[in-house]
């Protein structure tokens, strides 16, 4: 599954990173906690988050995650697109809840990182 | 940002290709509560790493790493020094900081202990969750510390794991 099709089933807007859309997404993690996103997720991850903040970017540059939904219609500041870009961090924001956002990924047959990892045996 | 060559110390605003024998050493200092530049060192000690070609999962565990030290400099110090030295088959990560001390560190290292305030909570982090994080993603931790002195975190990781 690539960013393009995740954008089309959130009816998700493109907030930046038109450039990377065609990147695959190995799995997806939703949290508001950058702690569990640090400790968690895999390489790869699509991170959803009701968090708009500057240390979300951060979060995901480190993780190495291959983009952010932003959920419940929450638009980051400009100074953070602008650190987005900069990391090559594709951004969108989707007016479906948390809990929607995931449900919808998940039947579409995007997993969560536990059960990548199961699967792929790393 | 300072570079040693072979312990000569060199000033140089980046670091390129990386010889064989050859060791980089980058130093940043941290400024405690200053949550608007928490990254930028792990940030850019991230993105050498990737100019000298060291495996992606390998430089994904070196900047969790440094992120949560550094993290834990801003959210619990006053201020801190990172350095970061990278050898050809291993980076070592100092993280040492003048501030409060830890009084129990089996407790602090334990997953869910924090002392994190709510306004550190709010902006998703304070889980308790960042020293086991370090442990888990370098192959050597050590942590030392004194009370109302500081605290000095030093990992390894190895490029080839
Ligand atoms: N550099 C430090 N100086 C003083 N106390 C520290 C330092 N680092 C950690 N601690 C203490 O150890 C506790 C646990 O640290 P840890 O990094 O595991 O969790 P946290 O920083 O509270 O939350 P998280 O890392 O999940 O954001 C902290 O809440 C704090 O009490
Ligand atoms: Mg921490």
């Amino acid at each position: 599954m690539n960013l393009k099709e995740i954008q089309k089933m959130l009816e998700a807007e493109l907030v930046c990173g038109a450039e990377w859309l065609g990147r695959e997404v190995a799995c997806a993690c939703g949290a508001d906690l950058m702690s569990d996103v640090l400790a968690f997720t895999k390489e790869r991850t699509l991170l959803l988050t009701g968090m708009t903040n500057i240390q979300v970017i951060r979060t995901a540059e480190m993780s190495d995650c291959v983009g952010i939904v932003f959920v419940r219609g929450k638009k980051p500041g400009q100074d953070v697109i602008e650190l987005a870009i900069e990391n090559k961090l594709p951004l969108f924001v989707t007016n479906f809840p948390m809990y929607e956002a995931c449900g919808v990924l998940y039947e579409k047959g995007l997993c969560g990182c536990a059960r990548a990892v199961l699967r792929h045996g790393g | 940002m300072f570079c040693t060559k072979k312990g000569y110390a060199v000033v140089r605003e980046r670091c390129c290709a990386m010889e064989d024998e050859q060791t980089i050493v980058l130093e940043f200092t941290l400024k405690g509560s200053d949550f608007n530049a928490a990254g930028e060192t792990s940030s850019k000690i991230k993105k050498v790493l990737q100019q000298i070609g060291v495996k992606s999962d390998i430089i994904r565990r070196i900047a969790i790493s440094s992120y949560e030290a550094e993290m834990n400099v801003i959210i619990h110090a006053y201020q801190g020094k990172v350095r970061a030295t990278i050898y050809p088959d291993r980076t070592e990560l100092v993280v040492e900081d003048e501030g409060p001390g830890i009084a129990d560190i089996g407790l602090a290292m334990q997953e869910g202990y924090s002392t994190a305030p709510d306004h550190v909570r709010e902006m998703g982090f304070g889980a308790g969750m960042g020293l086991p994080n370090m442990a888990r993603c370098s192959d050597k931790f050590d942590i030392q510390s004194a009370v109302e002195e500081g605290t000095k975190i030093t990992m390894t990781i190895f490029h080839n794991a």
